[in-house]
């Protein structure tokens, strides 16, 4: 049948399976936003305050749900506003597609109203990007844009669309879902060559991040600890790709990693590290990082292997097949010392945690945990609120902890949480600051109008904290600019979008503040107020080795 | 662990852009590129980029696996400086002076250098021949006076029947 390319685009997107998109309209896209208000009952489309809230939207309607988040702007600052989220989804490898409207192919480079080069802005932060300067190629490239983004390593991909390919017609054919590119295992002599040396080993640390959650290899995971005898830990990304309560999960790694995830990692002879990237953010100082251990590395990515950290063995390949293919060559261990090595680590994370009391992060987020079900997303947006939900939540199941961890994108968390829980059909909960929510909650509006149920945790102590503590330890507490002197009232502001909220400073506040919220159908803000000199800790300052690893800081330090 | 020059061949699929995409790579990851040539090839739907650029063996692999990683690259190949057959082509245009025109004559004629164009104040040369011989040809030149030099950079074949259109990469 004869459509218009608008038309396709809306119909390629339902037959790809698409079921929610999240956009703004605007002149260069109208078009499609015509073929939306036609195929309404197939594929519903979330409005939201700005286009970067539409594209985190889709961002974390993809964390959540494992299938690409389909964003849609409109030309010019439509489309330069996707860039954040773009960039935030690239950097965490999370499979979404954007499509934008632009001026007629005839105008294009002539600087027309509202005309940017958007392609060349995506560049370098989309996996791949197209302008489609004929109709008859808009499926196809829909299609194969689809296919990039859900095969090896996920990603972004940017499809631009003039607004005379959008009214010009052509044959559509419906086509099936594409598949991803079939996965392959690394090389066999690769695997070997890494399995004795593991065999060798004495004290095995499995480091994991979000290519376990991308490839699906929880299982193989589990069995590869088994056997091994194995603590694990993982990066920020691979927070709830297994159940937190694990008992040989040690929690995350590196700047504000637990301490004996992070000591483990540190004393281990042999680091398995699957589908992470070695970040400086869990490495610290590279040239004193894992010096004593052999590194075995497995990435679906060829250009993640030995980028940062040379590894004794690395190996290119999904991480699932490889692991499969690995184990298999893996004798089983029983290490005792090297477990009584990792409990003395934990006995010592756990004496400095009790000596906290009172309303402090930590048991905020403890409170929170007794409110989230199994399959409960929580988003975050980024700073210290992130660090402690990261720290201390609890999770079940995979693709439910939902931060932004590469870009560290500020202003996150509201369209991540809306998103995830349209994927998901959940209550969703954000966990913020006032920093980071002062960057999003115009998206209070969007929850409101489609009556998302969303829990907003918060953490409000009045400063940019991480920025804070950085200035307390490292530049004579110069508190240049953090210091938010807003008095913006929280409570009422929820509720001048329609939504409510209520305040806590003590423990039992705060416990019937989320109760309340769990159990309100309007998105609840419950703002929690601590002090501003709480510190995440432990930190590993910055260029740092696990010799720096900072645990506490004296009360004077805080204090004066 | 020691730096050194590679010659990296490319086959990329022939549409608009293509060589921005690759040449952003290149200048976003901080890859340091001495040469860099791109053109048709024997398939309609395919262009050659050869890239030359120093560094060490962990650099080179960093710069193949980011470029496996561009959609538009089809195939890329190391190509050892023995195993092949390498040559740039290099315009030369130096001051046509009575008292030196004897001694760029001689010298053109050892390096097999061409005149193309000449004038009653310049004579342009056309070389063809490996970076080194330019190299040595350019800097004989200098005791005369260069007006300008245009360089297109390196081409590379394998020698043999052997082709890059199908590695594994």
């Amino acid at each position: 049948m004869k459509l218009s390319g608008a038309d396709i685009i809306v119909r390629t997107l339902i037959e790809q399976g698409i079921e929610t998109v999240f956009g703004y309209p605007g002149g260069q896209i109208i078009n499609v936003y015509d073929s939306l208000y036609k195929y309404q009952d197939e594929i519903k489309h979330i409005l939201t305050a700005h286009e970067q809230g539409a594209a985190h939207a889709a961002d974390g309607y993809a964390r959540a749900s494992g299938r690409p988040g389909v964003v849609i702007a409109t030309s010019g600052p439509g489309a330069t506003n996707l860039v954040t989220g773009i960039a935030t989804a690239y950097l965490d490898s999370v499979p979404m597609i954007a499509i934008t409207g632009n001026v007629p192919t005839y105008q294009l480079g002539t600087d027309s109203f509202q005309e940017i080069d958007i392609t060349g802005i995506t560049l370098p932060i989309t996996k791949h990007n197209y302008v489609v300067d004929d109709v008859n190629d808009l499926a196809p490239t829909i299609r194969e844009a689809f296919t990039l983004a859900i095969s090896g390593r996920p990603g972004p991909v940017l499809i631009d669309v003039p607004k005379d390919i959008q009214i010009a017609e052509c044959e559509y054919t419906p086509a099936e879902p594409v598949s991803p590119a079939p996965p392959q295992a690394a090389k066999l002599s690769r695997i070997e060559a890494a399995a004795e040396c593991i065999n060798q080993s004495q004290r095995p640390f499995i480091y994991f991040g979000g290519g376990l959650i991308t490839s699906d290899a929880q299982e193989e995971l589990l069995a590869l600890a088994e056997k091994l005898d194995a603590p694990m830990g993982c990066s920020l990304m691979g927070i709830s790709g297994i159940p937190t309560d694990h008992p040989r999960f040690l929690g995350m790694q590196g700047m504000h990693g637990h301490y004996a995830s992070s000591m483990a990692m540190h004393r281990a002879d042999c680091i398995i590290a699957l589908g992470v990237r070695f970040n400086d953010r869990v490495t610290g100082n590279r040239a004193k990082f894992a010096t004593h251990s052999k590194v075995v590395h497995i990435d679906v990515d060829g250009a993640e292997l030995d980028k940062t950290v040379a590894a004794a063995h690395s190996m290119r390949g999904d991480l699932k097949l490889t692991l499969q293919k690995l184990l298999p060559l893996l004798g089983e261990k029983h290490l005792p010392e090297w477990r009584k090595t990792v409990e003395g680590l934990k006995f010592e994370e756990q004496k400095a945690l009790d000596r906290q009391s009172g309303l402090t992060p930590r048991s905020a987020m403890l409170t929170l945990n007794r409110f989230l079900g199994e399959n409960t997303p929580v988003a975050t947006d980024v700073g210290q609120h992130q660090m402690w939900a990261a720290q201390s939540l609890c999770f079940k199941n995979k693709r439910r902890f939902i931060s932004s961890g590469g870009l560290g994108t500020m202003g996150f968390g509201m369209g991540a949480a809306i998103g995830a829980a349209a994927a998901t059909g959940e209550k969703a909960v954000l966990v913020t600051g006032d920093g980071g929510f002062g960057m999003d909650l115009n998206e209070l509006a969007t929850a409101v109008t489609y009556r998302v149920p969303l829990v907003i945790l918060l953490m409000n102590n009045g400063v940019l904290g991480m920025v804070r503590q950085w200035q307390t330890l490292f530049f004579n507490k110069h508190y240049s600019n953090t210091v938010l002197d807003r008095r913006t009232d929280f409570v009422a502001l929820a509720r001048a979008f329609g939504a409510d909220g209520e305040r806590a400073e003590t423990h039992e506040q705060l416990e019937a503040a989320l109760k309340k919220a769990f159990e309100s159908d309007l998105p609840f803000v419950v703002e929690c107020i601590i002090d501003k000199d709480e510190f995440v800790l432990p930190m590993l300052p910055p260029g740092g080795s696990m010799d720096d690893i900072i645990t506490k800081v004296d009360s004077e330090v805080q204090d004066d | 662990m020691t730096e050194r020059n590679f010659t990296i061949a490319v086959l990329v699929s022939n549409e608009s852009g293509v060589l921005n995409r690759v040449t952003s790579m290149f200048r976003r990851r901080r890859f340091n590129i001495s040469s860099l040539t791109v053109s048709e090839t024997e398939s309609p739907g395919l262009s050659r980029i050869t890239v030359s650029t120093s560094g060490l063996e962990s650099d080179k692999n960093q710069l193949i696996n980011q470029l496996y990683k561009l959609p538009v690259v089809c195939s890329i190949k190391e190509l050892d400086p023995i195993e092949s057959v390498t040559c740039e082509l290099m315009l030369i245009k130096v001051k046509n002076e009575p008292e030196t025109r004897a001694d760029i004559r001689d010298a053109a004629q050892a390096f097999g250098a061409k005149t193309v164009d000449y004038t009653r104040d310049s004579v342009t040369m056309r070389l063809t021949g490996t970076s080194r011989e330019i190299d040595a040809f350019v800097d004989l030149m200098r005791d005369y006076t260069i007006l300008e030099i245009c360089r297109t950079g390196i081409v590379s074949l394998e020698r043999g029947s052997t082709t890059i259109s199908k590695i594994e990469i």
